[in-house]
């Protein structure tokens, strides 16, 4: 299993998060280039086996499942005890997870355990004389760094959400699955999960599609019903500018930017958003970009595909309006 | 309550403009500040002590001109500080890094609680602290946006996490490693009175070998990661299109060309 790759498999209350899927397909492209097979790691219970299928139909050759209450919810120590114990006895060539909060520091937590190199949020992998090489932004996405792994293995990497595109699932793919124990007790793991409160009825900041966001420009928090409406008729989310927030309009799981959220939408609303560098470090991928903002000299008019100069108040509501009835709403 | 608060010193990203690109930020010296997810560290360790007593310990690793960042975390309330700094730390990755500041932490006896930002504005990693908690093998609650709770007596502490999809409230044992995100607090300015304070104070700097670790542990020998090339990332091709007109024509036309992009 020298050239295998490993993908750990996120998923909340048994629905696999995308970034899984997207990471396997990157994994694929890894291991084309090392002469390996995907081997997916679903930890947690209930859904195990049918995330174990899915995993395969998107690219796994072969899966490992642990299914035990102790990892129903994502805890670092119990994960990472898991999947440090399996690397260790099947040492894979690389270790590929999304770059989710959770994968984050699970693969930071690995790493350290293992003792071996981890690339964090990466926006592309490469193999070079069989060894992972990785892309990614640094310095929030003014530069871009190449990584290049010493000889430890695995090689550990995080891919950025939306980044790598999700394979065709194939129905037809077959794969080994093999269950394996967890390695922590209970009584061993550390933590404890007290309580989870889920944001209902919002569409997550980074995984949406389209995202509208309010800045400084629409002058409170009543403001943000116009940028609101308009979210919800594109089926979008709400991000918000750290001026926003800081002044207390919107809460701070909104914010877009350096101390923020980075997302990576295929469309991005900017509304009375000057576009300060913070900000843009958080949204300037963005496929297509629009602003809509009284100043015609604001920066955000640099990075946008389309702009709108003038009233947010006017126009907001117009476009939420035409969009409800493009969209058939 | 032992407090240890884990700081980095990093370029001043709102100096980038249109005349100043990320290389030359990373290159001209130029202003540095508190990693901003720091001073919500900072501010986070004080508090605790506020309320439950101890020392806060800023711990910072990085050229010898951190000391300006250190002396914010002294003159916010911070009471002793630690700077690691040796050439023979340069290029250190995420593991290298973490073993500096554990080998820093072990150095500096008993410890209750560690606290960190939820990753640097340079290098974007969002991992030392997790490898912190690895190597130290205590817990790690990361994204605490709240602490519910902290009992110095038996040790244990509840704090609500932000989590993808909403919160999580967990409790640990102490010490643990934490790191913080901006909704935690607001951090404070430094007074008058603590800016004299932090001006006045040594801060010792502590070398790779002070910390008892060989050069092979640390910086490049030390790393399995390398950056051999940083770029500028390729610029944004947009050509802005102004939409002129009234709300409802120029609504219909942004509608015309969003659908045309496929993406609504």
């Amino acid at each position: 299993m020298a050239n295998d790759i490993f993908v750990w498999i996120e998923q909340s209350n048994g629905a696999g998060d995308p970034i899984s899927w997207e990471a396997i397909g990157a994994a694929r492209q890894v291991a084309a280039g090392l002469g390996g097979q995907v081997v997916a790691l679903v930890l947690g219970q209930g859904a195990a086996n049918d995330l174990a299928a899915r995993a395969i139909q998107y690219g796994a050759d072969r899966v490992f499942t642990a299914a035990d209450p102790s990892l129903n919810y994502f805890r670092l120590e119990p994960y990472a005890a898991v999947i440090t114990k399996l690397a260790q006895e099947h040492q894979p060539a690389a270790i590929i997870m999304g770059a989710s909060n959770a994968g984050l520091e699970l693969s930071a937590y690995v790493a350290a355990k293992l003792g071996v190199g981890l690339a964090p949020d990466c926006t592309g992998l490469a193999v070079e004389n069989g060894s992972l090489t990785a892309t990614r932004p640094v310095l929030v996405g003014n530069l871009t760094a190449k990584i290049e792994f010493g000889p430890a293995r695995p090689q550990l990497a995080t891919i950025r959400r939306r980044v790598f595109a999700v394979p065709e699932a194939d129905s037809s793919r077959t794969g080994e699955i093999s269950q394996v124990e967890p390695v922590l007790a209970e009584a061993d793991i550390p933590t404890k999960v007290e309580g989870v409160e889920a944001a209902a009825g919002q569409v997550s900041l980074t995984d949406a599609n389209i995202i509208v966001s309010g800045g400084r420009g629409v002058g409170g928090p009543e403001g943000f019903a116009p940028v609101k409406a308009l979210a919800e008729a594109l089926g979008g989310a709400m991000g918000a500018s750290r001026a926003a927030v800081d002044a207390g309009w919107v809460p701070y799981a909104h914010q877009v930017g350096q101390t923020g959220k980075t997302v990576q939408p295929d469309l991005y609303i900017a509304c009375g958003i000057s576009g300060a560098i913070q900000h843009l470090a958080g949204m300037k991928t963005a496929k297509i970009i629009v602003a809509v903002n009284k100043d015609r000299e604001a920066p955000i008019f640099k990075y946008a595909s389309y702009g709108i100069v003038g009233d947010l108040f006017q126009y907001l509501p117009a476009l939420t309006e035409e969009f409800k009835k493009r969209l058939g709403k | 309550m032992n407090i240890i608060t884990l700081i980095k010193q990093v370029p001043d990203t709102a100096q980038l403009s249109s005349s100043v690109n990320g290389l030359q930020l990373m290159s001209q010296g130029g202003p540095r500040i508190v990693n901003p997810w720091d001073e919500y560290t900072l501010e986070t360790g004080i508090q605790l002590k506020e309320a439950h007593g101890g020392t806060v310990t800023v711990v910072c690793m990085g050229e010898p001109d951190s000391t300006e960042a250190i002396k914010r975390g002294l003159a916010m309330g911070a009471d002793e500080a630690v700077l690691i700094s040796d050439p023979l730390l340069e290029g250190s990755d995420t593991l290298a890094t973490a073993r500096a500041l554990v080998a820093a932490i072990r150095k500096l006896g008993q410890v209750d609680l560690i606290i960190a930002g939820r990753s640097a504005i340079d290098g974007n990693t969002a991992a030392t602290a997790a490898q912190v908690a690895a190597l130290l093998d205590i817990p790690q609650l990361s994204y605490v946006a709240a602490i519910k709770a902290l009992d110095p007596v038996t040790k244990t502490i509840t704090v609500e996490r932000l989590i993808e999809g909403g919160r999580e409230t967990v409790s640990s044992r102490l010490p643990a490693v934490l790191s913080v995100v901006k909704e935690i607090n607001e951090p404070r300015y430094p007074s008058f009175m603590g800016i004299r304070k932090a001006a006045k104070k040594e801060i010792p700097q502590w070398s790779v070998a002070d910390l008892g670790l060989e050069a092979g542990q640390v910086g490049r020998a030390g790393s399995q990661i390398k950056w051999p090339e940083v770029n500028l990332p390729p610029a944004r091709e947009a050509q802005v299109e102004i939409i002129e007109g009234p709300p409802a024509e120029a609504a219909k036309i942004l509608a015309d060309r969003l659908m045309a992009e496929k993406v609504i």
